[in-house]
């Protein structure tokens, strides 16, 4: 049993008969060797698999990849102009230091670049509630909320 | 997870079709708890049937003294809505809180009260408010339709199609939060209806939400928040679990109730 799903990711048309169970995910990372998605707790909690699609934020292992039909999908990889020059989120995480093993950072700058259209100008505490779906176990989220904070700021 | 058949009808008509003709066939609406508990294998469906494709189930709108919230619309349109925002400022805060971020972009209105999670948001501002659930068979009144732990009085090939929220006088929802999942340990939502004061409790009750005939007695005579403290509810039905115990959820009810009732107030 087999489905045909077609979507953009990262700018690029995609189309591919996938199994109707694969996550979005799994679609990403295993499909298209995307692998900048990262899955982390797998359930749901975490973040870490965060991707924009249609421009907001969602779980990437928590919805089908069907569900994605006819999506615009960014991911992690997607961020960077095509000369290679850093998004200003990635330039802001890099320069606040706002990551220690990295691992969560993809779903962290995805979930943060959303923000950009909902707050302006937020407070430490606004950066903080809104980064309720991303999870961190290294760093004690400071220089997130900074990265956060200069990096909506540069986005304008 | 299971493989199951994947559907993406384009009509509402199709879709009740579809379901009708599957005995072991469900509903996707955003699927934030769906295919969780798919991965989990608590749900094997032999067919997914996908309302996404559906029109006419997204949208918000004023119709007379109701605002009627379409099923498919997220939790993060309904925060966001200055519609819901103005006329029931209490649902657009509950919308808001549920979940996370992410979760509020996809999970949709319709997917939480058909799955009535005992310990989901939606189930105590439509109980609370005396909300009508437009179904593509028929209207179902809020007393009607939640029938126990995750049990609705939708039948086979019933779709949720629309829910009408009767715009209170006034309201609050207020909501002690699992810190870990952020479901609610318990949530009170307080409405003074055009019908009376009601008062819908979720996230504590062994047959999931439900409301406190003790409460709207007393808020009818007095709607102030020393007529609800002093109400207490037996721990007897209610949920125990590591998170917290009966006794404990019995104690928040009445805390939060006053809470709630402070908040509608404008406190």
């Amino acid at each position: 049993m087999s489905t045909r799903i077609s979507m953009t990711v990262n700018g690029k048309a995609v189309s591919a008969e996938v199994e109707e169970r694969t996550l979005l995910a799994a679609f990403l990372r295993e499909h298209l060797r995307l692998t900048g998605t990262h899955v982390g707790c797998d359930t749901g909690h975490c973040g870490a698999c965060t991707v924009l699609l249609d421009g907001k934020a969602v779980k990437s292992c928590n919805m089908l990849a069907a569900q994605a039909q006819g999506a615009n999908v960014t991911t992690i990889e997607g961020l960077a102009a095509a000369d290679g020059e850093m998004h200003p989120m990635q330039v802001a995480f890099k320069a606040s230091h706002g990551l220690q093993c990295g691992f969560c950072t993809p779903g962290m700058v995805l979930s943060a670049v959303e923000l950009a259209g909902k707050l302006k100008n937020p407070s430490e505490a606004q950066i903080r509630e809104a980064l309720d779906g991303n999870y961190c176990r290294c760093t004690g989220y400071h220089n997130i909320v900074k990265a956060v904070q200069t990096g909506l700021a540069n986005m304008g | 997870m299971l493989n199951f058949n994947y559907h993406r009808p384009q009509s509402l008509a199709e879709a009740a079709s579809l379901l009708g003709a599957k005995a072991e066939g469900k509903a996707l609406a955003g699927g934030q708890t769906l295919v969780a508990a798919l991965k989990l294998r608590l749900a094997g469906p032999t067919d997914l049937v996908d309302l996404a494709g559906v029109g006419g189930l997204k949208g918000i709108s004023r119709e007379g003294n109701n605002i009627k919230i379409g099923a498919m619309t997220t939790h993060a349109e309904v925060a966001a809505s200055s519609e819901v925002k103005s006329a029931i400022p209490a649902l657009a805060a509950l919308a808001g809180e549920i979940g996370d971020r992410q979760v509020r972009n996809r999970g949709t209105l319709g997917g939480s009260i058909a799955n009535n999670d005992p310990a989901a948001d939606y189930p105590g501002a439509v109980l609370g408010l005396g909300a009508t659930v437009h179904t593509n068979k028929r209207s179902i009144a809020a007393d009607d339709f939640f029938t126990g732990l995750f049990g609705t009085a939708l039948g086979a090939g019933e779709i949720i199609t629309a829910v009408s929220f009767p715009v209170p006088k006034r309201a609050a929802y207020v909501k002690f939060k699992n810190q870990a999942s952020r479901f609610a340990l318990v949530g009170i939502f307080v409405a003074e209806t055009a019908a009376g004061p009601r008062v819908a409790v979720t996230g504590a009750g062994q047959s999931g939400v439900f409301r406190v005939a003790a409460m709207e007695t007393a808020l009818a005579k007095d709607f102030s928040p020393a007529a609800v403290t002093g109400v207490k509810v037996a721990a007897q039905n209610l949920n125990s679990d590591l998170h917290a115990t009966a006794d404990y959820r019995a104690a928040l009810i009445s805390v939060l109730a006053g809470r709630a009732v402070n908040q509608a107030r404008g406190g």
